[in-house]
């Protein structure tokens, strides 16, 4: 990269943005700098709070009028942008700067064809008549690999899935061959297999784009997986400065400050299970506004904070390409000190399936439909509504003490199938037995007894909570509901609850609206273990969390599994986290299972295809290791029709024949691994032709 | 990033001082545009009026005296006098009370049946659900003076007559906005975290959802208030509310209306009194709404 006839395409001087709240300015993004050459994509890697959306905004001049550069300097090529007026930045904003933003559904205008816009700004930007821009668009929408450009074309946005929106405005973004190409986290709202369609798209793209013309990228996300995989440059931001920054594989394999450690160490891979080690969490959480420390913005959470700590680092040359804004950055790089330690004593054995150990839960083929409501005009008509086949025929039980993964992409029925077993859902066909007793479909109908064994934790932490309760009065209610204690006993065990969620006893007193999201979610986490369940659900709990906060979360949510030898069904559409957490993972697919493995077993082939494309999508965070790309062309269909069959047939890269679309596949079981899946090729066969995933494992 | 994130003085305070804040909070949003400020103290100031109006008011509110009949405005009579030679000061003085009181009685009376409805009917669902909201549709299908004249017409002109078709109009539309409340909370975790630990409907309904509901009643409940008190003045005036010798605004104007070219007075300041109470409450009610979401995002 250090081509001597590299030139930057952006600059950034020390630059200072921020926010007006009431009548305080407060500093977002604090004196920083970074450069990105032509034909470079630049990594800018933080945590929401961070200050890089505020960054990327402020390059596009886009902040608003509560925010406002108050110091440095932006340059586009020649052109100092913060001197441009309203004129001249139209000429910039679409032609030099093109985004391609986070959530696609809002940033394509509703009212209008995908085609229609497209060319509005080929007309607009590249000056093509109206005949031209039409015929341009289906070539650009060829160009982002959309199979049937004109339906696409002719399409409205809510017509097209997230996939497809998210691709309509990258085309949009390349159509005007900008020098600069702001992504800002464009494939967080996708499902994992559409992401790696997205992630290899973009990487095509702008590998053709450095080869044609120069083309500078700055990729913002706060997942440092996507990052590794697309990225030559990183920079890592903390509270509004940059705290490290180096090329790809040196910030991977040798990163020097606490933070950028903390994160990679507290993102679970692939390759880690909980007996191998605890997923490394960052005490405390992100700043926000207002509160920084005068000295390293770190310090309150770093565990080598010393003295020196309190006056604020310079962001140092530590090496060729390598910077790094920590005090101590001479002590980590020869090893006298050690940041975070191994805290091996909250790693818990991984369980092996016993044949004494009873079943908590037992499903026999357990059906969920819904109804989709009818027009006015269908009813006249008679017209039968819609079936939506939720779940469709799932058997399974869960051991005592068992952690159950349950993984699949957003449509496969995962949460409907935990909703009817907590009761949530209704219209259920087929039997679940909690502790050998049969569960009512309705939870109107089921004992308190019966309650108490069975408790859930929700994705949302913003909800978890009544807003209107303290602490302490959401946490006094299981013992007095489920476990019929008066409210003086149960006011008594509150700060124990609390204590075992590691929250000092003064939060008990607080109101929701006060704690972070991560605080929130362990308060779920101690209503939910309160009455000691036998069995909890735990429907993508960290998903909405921050990194950094993440892992301290699911490590508690494994301590107290452990401790109170409650059995826990995790669902995911995250499979690294799953596979760190569960014991036995069930892949589902709209509304079936797929495959059931050992969670050691799962990245061993042979694989049901469909859990082969899971697997496989995964952005490789470790690098040198390599991911042998396994892609799902098409999306996830409607569960109005599924498929007949097998039926991830239509999109099975593994597609046999006829007998795949025709009968249902029978239940493979692969002898070695002790695997069971759904397909119907037999284990020796899929093995011959799978190689194992992990080529560094 | 955001403009909710805390601030370290804040996260110390605990919970109850933040609730007791509150309406002090309110109040002081309500103060800072100038046209909540202004509807705000009419309001007050009309309430305050009828506090205090029967100790205050010169004259009573039927003393008819023939000689000083058809006075324009002076010191003696404020606003001068009647047809019949009644003071109007001390009527419309007197009036607000009446006024306040049967607007006050009906909407309350219409919140407290439609929130019960509302949070019931759209928590169970279904059915029940179903019925209850196609038999509104039914209501407010039908102009609510029309619907107010058809009632009235059952019941006999009386003041009970009234608050009862204050009640029957406006309790369809709290239990609707009360319902649309309680649907975008029903699915929150919280609420089906309840559920599953097998709360009774009571506290559901009224520990977990009603307080969610809370800012969106009190700005609904300004609102109807402000329209109970123009049906009020309205049913005065075309006779079937109210009856005379009553000082209900309404009536007055409409006693006053056959006057009108020898004593327009007797018509300006009830007609004024109206205008002025509507239109105060009714400013009081959008700044209430935009303090509520002032509130929800401190």
């Amino acid at each position: 990269m250090s081509d001597p006839s590299a030139y930057p395409v952006l600059d950034i001087q020390n630059l200072t943005v921020a926010y007006r709240q009431k009548e305080r300015w407060l500093r977002v993004v604090h004196d920083l700098s970074l450069s990105i050459e032509a034909g470079q994509t630049y990594g800018l890697v933080g945590e929401s709070g961070s200050g890089k959306s505020t960054l990327a905004l402020a390059v596009m001049r886009y902040l608003g009028e509560d925010g406002a550069v108050q110091a440095g300097r932006i340059q586009l090529l020649h052109q100092d942008l913060l001197t441009l007026d309203q004129k001249q930045l139209r000429q910039v904003w679409g032609k030099q700067i093109a985004l391609v933003p986070q959530n696609p559904a809002s940033s394509l205008n509703p009212t209008l064809r995908v085609g229609e816009q497209l060319a509005e700004a080929l007309r607009f930007q590249r000056g093509m008549g109206t005949e031209e821009a039409r015929q341009n668009v289906v070539e650009l929408l060829k160009r982002v690999q959309i199979p049937d450009p004109q339906r696409v074309a002719d399409s409205y946005p809510f017509q097209l899935s997230g996939g497809m929106q998210q691709r309509a405005l990258i085309a949009m973004a390349i159509s005007v061959e900008p020098n600069l190409l702001i992504l800002d986290e464009p494939t967080t709202n996708l499902d994992v297999t559409t992401q790696a369609v997205i992630l290899d798209l973009l990487h095509e793209l702008i590998l053709e784009g450095e080869s044609l013309r120069q083309l500078a990228v700055l990729y913002i996300t706060h997942n440092l997986d996507v990052v590794a995989q697309i990225c030559v440059r990183v920079g890592v931001m903390y509270a509004g400065e940059l705290v490290e920054e180096a090329p790809v594989e040196k910030m991977f394999q040798n990163p020097l400050h606490p933070y950028t450690q903390g994160l990679l160490g507290n993102t679970p891979r692939l390759a880690l299970s909980k007996s191998a080690q605890p997923l490394q969490s960052i005490p405390g959480q992100v700043p926000s506004l207002g509160e920084l420390t005068p000295g390293c913005t770190f310090t309150p959470r770093c565990p080598l904070a010393v003295e020196i700590c309190e006056q604020h680092p310079v962001f140092e040359r530590v090496g060729e390409d390598h910077w790094v804004r920590c005090h101590r950055w001479e002590e980590i790089v020869s090893g006298a000190v050690q940041v975070w330690g191994t805290g091996a004593d909250t790693s818990s054995p991984h369980r092996d399936k016993s044949r004494d150990a009873a079943d908590v839960l037992n499903l026999k083929d357990v059906k969920v439909q819904f109804l989709t409501s009818r027009s006015l005009g269908e009813f006249v008509r008679r017209e039968p509504p819609e079936i939506i086949q939720a779940v469709n025929g799932v058997s399974l039980e869960v051991e005592r003490g068992e952690t159950l993964g349950l993984v699949g992409e957003s449509g496969s029925g995962k949460t409907t199938l935990a909703r009817s077993v907590v009761g949530l859902v209704e219209n259920r066909e087929g039997s679940i037995h909690l502790l050998s007793v049969e569960l009512p479909e309705r939870l109107s109908q089921r004992q308190v007894s019966t309650l108490r064994h069975l408790q859930m934790v929700f994705q949302n932490p913003e909800e978890a909570l009544n807003p209107h309760l303290t602490v302490g009065e959401s946490l006094q209610r299981p013992f007095i509901t489920l476990l019929g204690e008066t409210s003086q006993q149960a006011e008594r065990k509150v700060s124990q609850l609390l204590a075992a969620v590691r929250l000092p006893p003064s939060y008990q007193d607080r109101i929701p609206r006060q704690l972070s999201g991560g605080e929130k979610q362990r308060v779920a986490i101690a209503r939910a273990f309160a009455a000691n369940p036998d069995l909890l659900i735990a429907d993508e709990p960290v998903s909405s969390l921050d990194v950094s906060v993440q892992a301290a979360v699911l490590n508690l949510l494994k301590k107290l599994q452990y401790e109170h030898d409650t059995s826990l069904i995790f669902i995911s559409h995250n499979l690294a986290v799953v596979r760190y957490l569960a014991d036995r993972i069930v892949v589902m697919y709209l509304g079936n299972l797929m495959e059931i493995a050992d969670s050691r077993a799962l990245i061993e082939p042979p694989f049901h295809p469909y859990t082969e494309a899971l697997l496989s999508a995964i952005p490789g965070g470790e690098v040198g290791v390599k991911v042998r790309p396994f892609r799902l062309g098409s999306e996830i269909p409607s569960p109005t029709e599924i498929p007949s069959g097998c039926p991830f047939h239509p999109r099975c890269p593994r597609y046999l024949d006829q007998i795949c679309a025709v009968e249902t596949p029978p239940w493979q079981t692969d002898e070695p691994t002790g695997k069971r899946y759904y397909c119907h090729i037999p284990p020796a066969e899929l093995r011959a032709i799978q190689s194992p995933l992990l080529e560094g494992e | 990033m955001n403009g909710s994130a805390l601030e370290p003085s804040q996260i110390s305070q605990s919970a109850a001082p933040v609730r007791g804040r509150r309406f002090r909070f309110i109040l002081r949003q309500l103060y800072k545009t100038p046209t909540a400020a202004f509807g705000t103290t009419v309001f007050l100031l009309f309430l305050l009026l009828a506090l205090i109006g029967p100790f205050i008011a010169p004259y009573s509110a039927n003393e008819q005296v023939p000689s000083e009949a058809r006075q324009p405005p002076s010191a003696v009579h404020l606003f001068g006098t009647d047809n019949l030679g009644r003071d109007v000061f001390s009527r419309v003085l007197l009036g607000a009370r009446e006024i306040l009181i049967l607007a006050g009685l009906g909407t309350l009376s219409a919140i407290l049946a439609g929130t019960l409805i509302g949070l019931i009917s759209a928590y169970q669902g279904g059915w029940l659900d179903e019925v209850v909201m196609r038999f509104f549709d039914g209501l407010l299908a039908l102009p609510a003076l029309l619907f107010a004249l058809l009632l009235l017409g059952i019941l006999g002109p009386s003041v009970w007559s009234v608050l009862v078709v204050i009640f029957i109009v406006y309790t369809p539309i709290v239990a609707r906005v009360v319902r649309s409340v309680v649907l975008s909370v029903k699915y929150k975790a919280y609420v089906e975290s309840a559920r599953l630990r097998g709360e009774s409907l009571g506290w559901i309904l009224f520990k977990e959802i009603l307080p969610s509901v809370q800012p969106v009643l009190a700005v609904e409940a300004a609102l109807r208030f402000s329209y109970a008190i123009f049906l009020v003045a309205s049913l005065g005036f075309l006779g079937v509310g109210v009856q005379p010798p009553s000082p209900n605004w309404g009536l007055m104007v409409q006693e006053a209306r056959e006057t009108f070219s020898q004593v327009p007075w007797a018509l300006y300041f009830p007609a004024a009194a109206i205008s002025l109470l509507v239109i105060g409450v009714n400013l009081m009610a959008d700044g209430l709404k935009k303090a509520m979401q002032e509130s929800a995002g401190e």
